[in-house]
């Protein structure tokens, strides 16, 4: 009887650490994050709106953006986009479709050697242009390419 | 817990080529399910990145990502053999870490 009980205060015991330290690693990623979800950005239902999400209103053509997506996809449900920034220092990439429900696809920060350039699959709802914004030492940039969908992505 | 994630991670060069499968709904919030209601949003919001224990990617991503995203970017001044973990965290406070080694 005895012996029972000291078993199910050790199993107790444990499964008390285990969920400890599942709290300290829930806790270690969002420490690593330089930033919260940008909500305000994510959330814009325009483009204007999102791009006053990201601080990125205002932001100059540039030529030293390289969008590498189809000019026609056919399944909006996953469209490849790679995307690089020639221009020195780029610390941030944005990817925004314009006329998805909210543009704001992806956001990336660059650090510790990481080249400005990433590859991502997206969702597209319609026929519409990709805009890319990259950030460096503090300025915006932006370049856009139109992608013919045809049949959408977004909704069912 | 959902699916682990595939990482590739190689050498090319100097710069390493990382790509990363991760698997999961990603679910947009404006979908209808066949009685009429809308699948509520379910997608993964941040991912992070490490090599040798530094920071090198952080991205922020919405619902209009594709279901089981593919991710690719590439790292400089890192060697083969060196740590590569990648973190998810979806909009419902799920997540998943995965690490590879740079082959």
């Amino acid at each position: 009887m005895d012996a029972l009980r000291r078993t199910l205060l050790k199993g107790a015991g444990a499964t008390g650490a285990i969920a400890a330290a599942i709290a300290a690693g829930v806790l270690k990623p969002s420490q690593a994050l330089a930033a919260e979800w940008n909500k305000n950005a994510f959330e814009a239902r325009d483009l204007a709106g999102a791009l006053k999400g990201l601080g990125a209103g205002g932001a100059a053509d540039s030529k030293d953006i390289v969008i590498k997506a189809p000019d026609i996809a056919e399944n909006g449900a996953v469209v490849p986009v790679d995307v690089a920034s020639n221009i020195p220092n780029t610390q941030s990439i944005s990817v925004l479709v314009d006329k998805n429900p909210f543009p704001l696809a992806a956001h990336f920060d660059f650090a510790n050697g990481a080249l400005p350039q990433v590859a991502v699959r997206l969702k597209m709802g319609q026929t519409s242009n990709i805009h890319v914004i990259a950030k460096a030492d503090g300025k915006s940039y932006v370049a856009a390419k139109e992608v013919k969908v045809t049949v959408g992505g977004c909704g069912g | 817990m959902a699916d682990p994630m595939k990482i590739r991670a190689q050498m090319q060069g100097d710069t390493a080529d990382i790509r990363v499968l991760m698997s999961h709904p990603m679910e947009t919030g404006q979908r209808k399910d066949p009685q009429g209601k809308v699948v509520p949003a379910h997608h993964i919001q941040s991912i992070t990145a490490t090599v040798a224990g530094k920071l090198v990617l952080d991205g922020q991503i919405g619902a209009a990502v594709s279901r089981n995203p593919v991710f690719g970017f590439k790292v400089k001044g890192v060697k083969a053999g060196d740590k590569v973990v990648i973190t998810w965290v979806d909009n419902k406070g799920d997540k998943r870490t995965d690490e590879a080694t740079i082959g």
